[in-house]
């Protein structure tokens, strides 16, 4: 990129009244005025904020998990229990209401004597396990799964449309009836035998494989983007200034289809979660011991009734990612598109209407 | 006009505006007028005047983020508290509307036919056979060729005048006793707008309606309109006849305006171009060719074109749309392959050079596009769209670059602070002037402007004309002007060349062309210009009568 300049320029010019007036000229970059932009986006920076504060909070709570069953990379967390220690079930009265085993200690309030987190700040599953290590180690696989899947695909599927999309021609032939052979192999399948061969070598491989086949509908919508954008004049102007292909490819028509990218990659993302969901499911994704926020869920979905906790748990973390990724994604968005407006509302309306009278 | 008789349209008190960001922005402001029938009023104004919201808020076509106020009544009857059924009623039954741009206002996926039947049997209790005869009719008196067959034709079978002369037919379904039409010859060449006039004309004379025409091109004013209503930002400026407007025009703003339109025929001689030296764009037997694409067959968009443009010349290029002017301007600067012939940029072979060769003639040549709405990148500042010619040619970088782009701000009269906006934040003049810094970056021996003008109002485009003058006067570089408008060739070329179906017919000196033309087309094309004289309007009329026999 070029225009950066630096405020340093401007420090020794002296008084106020000019340094503001050189501050309105400064040139700024397309990728400043962008990041400004999305700094400006309140939802998007909460939404920013919170997501890395899960990251953070999961991946110091289980520790790193990385590597193959037999051979793992693991770097303990703070959290005093793993998914596999075993502890005394927590039952009877005065313990669990209702006869209900495993109930969670966490109790937030003030007024109560166990006031606090607990031994089990989430309760425990069938067996006696932790479901606070349980559910930290769930999320971590599955912000895996979700970023591998969803950075891969978008990568792949950019590319490969926006190339098939301003080459055209035999290229472009070529490209989308690859395109074409993967989208007819369905999904579940693919993942099955993926997950079959290489589910036991963790959960970074298998986000790797699923991400390569994750690309086709993005790979359509860039590739559609692009064959209108080529023919927009501003292509033909950055090519009269001297722009090779790739420079227009990527500056040019790129920001032009971000919205369209974005849009799908956050889908895509929600999708590797129940992708991945699925495949545990069926017992080809993330494979027991280990346990992924989608495995919980399927594992325990006949206890809604009797031990909700269970339920709850794993679901508010898939929601809180999902909405973080949403919202990330829609301040993106926005940044890249300078026409963004506020709409109008009914109240606005309502009182523009009151003030006149 | 006649007092006596009861206007068809009666604006009283007429107020529209618009909510945006928690406030109300008035577009028309305590309007006051009314059309009898059998005349013709038009409202004149320069884009976002008002002009077009007004007349569309008359019938309640209006976005939801709009109010009106006042009284509007047609025939009598109130229209801004009719309810929805009153209103639809009145809709093309009493009141009908031509649009701007015929193509988005047909639907393309029905016969013009069926959208005229459509809208007859809306209104009338009319069976599918009897509403066919008319339509034919209809066709008919809109002297639409071969109307039993053309009724059977969708939109893009149609050419640009056609399609125009559809949509007037089918708004004539009724037999309205208004007629609203929004700019109707704006998206068309200058001949085929001459026979809409003609056709409005012959048809409010036939059918006695009414007719309100909005439009900024006070050519067709002239040739049209009995009174004009001069709007300037939402406000009536001045109301009166033609004869008035045109001749004693009261207001500053309208005497602007007036002096603003360019007119064919008033501009002082310009001095000759040396041409013993050697030129700098020199084109020879080029033919250029749009290539097969599946069932399309290949189309000749420019055949046997033979030009040579000096240094510091200006060279304009008239021709009506899908002439092939274009296609050479974009042949000239590399972006078209060209099939047969040479085109030479300083010497050096355009035809078939390398992707690399081109790099480096490119520096020679800068080219502004038609529409800066469209060749400026959205989502890029304007700074950097106009640094990246200079930055890829490795000229500049960093400080050094931003220097040099407020350098080209200032040239072409832009605030520096400008160079953080966005496209479109600039009005129109505005952007296209960032379009000309752009071309000008690399300092370039010849300049393509395609019809770099026609997307701007007429007070814009005289500063532009200016400025682009100015620029010329102190830059020296040679210029290849394409544009439709012929009085604006005037004002600025040195020669001109015409071209029709993708031939050149006509080369000559600018006094010769406009004064002593020797084609027959180029004796066509000058006769249709509408001129902003109703008196001389009147009379080119009845020469293009008879030139056209």
């Amino acid at each position: 990129m070029f225009g950066k300049k630096k405020n340093v320029v401007e420090a020794s010019v002296g008084s106020g009244e000019n340094a503001i007036a050189n501050k309105e000229i400064e040139g700024l970059s397309q990728g400043q005025l962008v990041r400004k932009r999305f700094v400006r986006h309140r939802g998007a920076m909460i939404a920013l904020v919170t997501l890395v504060f899960i990251v953070l909070f999961t991946y110091s709570a289980s520790g790193l998990h990385l590597g193959s069953e037999k051979d793992p990379i693991t770097v303990p967390g703070w959290w005093h229990y793993g998914i596999t220690d075993l502890s005394d079930l927590r039952y009877g009265d005065g313990v669990c209401d209702d006869g209900a085993t495993g109930c969670p200690t966490l109790q937030l309030n003030p007024t109560q004597p166990n006031f606090g987190l607990g031994d089990h700040p989430f309760g425990q599953d069938d067996i006696g396990r932790d479901y606070f290590a349980l559910v930290m180690r769930g999320t971590e696989q599955s912000i895996m799964v979700m970023i591998i899947i969803g950075g891969m695909g978008g990568i792949i599927g950019t590319v490969i449309g926006a190339i098939a999309g301003y080459f055209r021609g035999r290229l472009d032939g070529f490209l989308m009836r690859l395109t074409d052979l993967i989208i007819t192999i369905p999904a579940i399948i693919i993942g099955a035998v993926i997950g079959y061969k290489v589910g036991n070598l963790g959960v970074v491989v298998l986000g790797l494989y699923l991400g390569l086949f994750s690309w086709t509908g993005l790979a359509r919508l860039v590739r559609g983007e692009f064959l209108s954008l080529r023919e927009r004049e501003f292509v033909d102007a950055a090519r009269v200034a001297g722009a090779s292909n790739r420079r227009i490819i990527f500056k040019h028509i790129l920001p032009n289809a971000v919205g369209i990218i974005i849009v799908s990659v956050t889908l895509s993302m929600s999708g590797a979660i129940l992708l991945e969901t699925g495949l545990s499911f069926l017992g080809f994704g993330v494979v027991a011991p280990d346990v992924s926020l989608g495995s919980l869920i399927s594992t325990y979905q006949d206890s809604f009734a009797t031990r909700p906790w269970l339920f709850w748990w794993p679901g508010l973390f898939i929601i809180s990612i999902a909405l973080c990724i949403n919202f990330i994604g829609d301040g993106l968005r926005d940044a890249f598109d300078p026409r963004q407006r506020r709409r109008i509302t009914k109240k606005d309306r309502q009182r523009a209407l009151t003030a006149t009278k | 006009m006649t007092q006596n008789v009861e206007p068809i349209l009666k604006v009283e008190n007429y107020n529209v505006e618009f909510w945006v960001d928690g406030v109300w922005y008035p577009a028309a402001i305590d309007m006051n007028y009314e059309v009898a029938p059998g005349e013709v009023l038009a409202i004149v104004g320069e884009s976002g005047s008002g002009k077009s919201s007004s007349s569309m808020g008359l019938m309640g076509l209006l976005a939801s983020n709009a109010r009106t106020s006042g009284s509007v009544r047609v025939k009598g009857v109130e229209m801004l508290t009719a309810n929805a059924k009153t209103l639809r009623t009145f809709r093309g039954k009493e009141v009908a509307y031509i649009f701007q741009e015929p193509m988005t206002a047909l639907n393309p996926v029905y016969t013009i036919g069926f959208q005229i039947i459509e809208t007859l049997r809306n209104h009338f209790d009319m069976t599918t056979v009897a509403a066919k005869k008319r339509a034919v009719e209809l066709l008919e008196m809109v002297e639409i060729p071969n109307p039993e067959k053309s009724i059977d034709k969708y939109p893009h079978q149609l050419s640009g005048g056609q399609r125009q002369r559809a949509m007037i037919a089918q708004s004539l379904a009724c037999d309205p006793a208004l007629l609203i039409a929004d700019e109707p010859t704006t998206a068309l060449d200058v001949t085929v707008q001459a026979e809409i006039i003609d056709l409005m004309r012959n048809l409010k004379d036939k059918l006695n309606s009414a007719v309100l025409l909005i439009t900024h091109d006070m050519g067709v004013v002239a040739d049209l309109a009995d009174r004009i209503l001069v709007m300037k930002d939402g406000l009536t400026v001045e109301q009166g006849t033609a004869d008035q407007i045109f001749n004693r025009p009261q207001h500053p703003y309208t005497q602007s305006l007036l002096a603003a339109v360019p007119k064919l025929g008033s501009v002082s001689t310009r001095p000759a171009v040396p041409t013993e030296v050697e030129p700098i764009l020199e084109l020879k037997d080029v033919v250029i060719e749009y290539p097969k694409r599946g069932r399309i067959p290949a189309f000749t968009a420019a055949q046997d074109i033979s030009l040579k443009i000096y240094p510091g010349e200006i060279l304009g290029l008239v021709g009506e749309s899908g002439s092939g002017k274009t296609t050479i301007g974009r042949a000239a600067i590399g972006l078209l392959p060209v099939k047969s012939g040479s085109i030479k940029v300083a010497g050096n072979e355009i035809a078939g050079a390398t992707p690399k060769y081109l790099q480096t003639i490119r520096s020679h040549t800068g080219i502004v596009f038609q529409d800066p709405a469209s060749s400026l990148n959205p989502r890029l500042p304007i700074g950097e769209s106009i640094g990246e010619p200079l930055f890829l040619a490795n000229i500049a970088k960093g400080t050094e670059l931003n220097h040099m782009v407020e350098d080209l701000l200032d040239k072409v009269e832009l605030p520096r602070s400008y160079r953080n906006r966005y496209p479109h934040e600039l009005s129109g003049g505005q952007r296209q002037r960032v379009g000309i810094a752009r071309a000008l970056a690399l300092n370039p021996d010849i300049l393509i402007a395609d019809e770099p003008t026609s997307a701007l109002d007429v007070s814009i485009q005289a500063r532009f004309l200016d400025l682009l003058q100015e620029l010329q006067e102190e830059l020296k570089f040679a210029c290849l002007f394409i544009s439709h408008d012929i009085a604006v060739v005037e004002i600025l070329a040195h020669r001109i060349a015409v071209m029709q179906h993708g031939r050149l017919v006509e080369v000559g000196d600018r006094d010769q062309i406009l004064r002593n033309p020797r084609d027959e087309y180029t004796r066509m094309l000058l006769s249709a210009v509408p001129v902003p004289d109703p008196a001389e309007q009147k009379l080119r009329r009845e020469a293009r009568m008879k030139l056209r026999g």
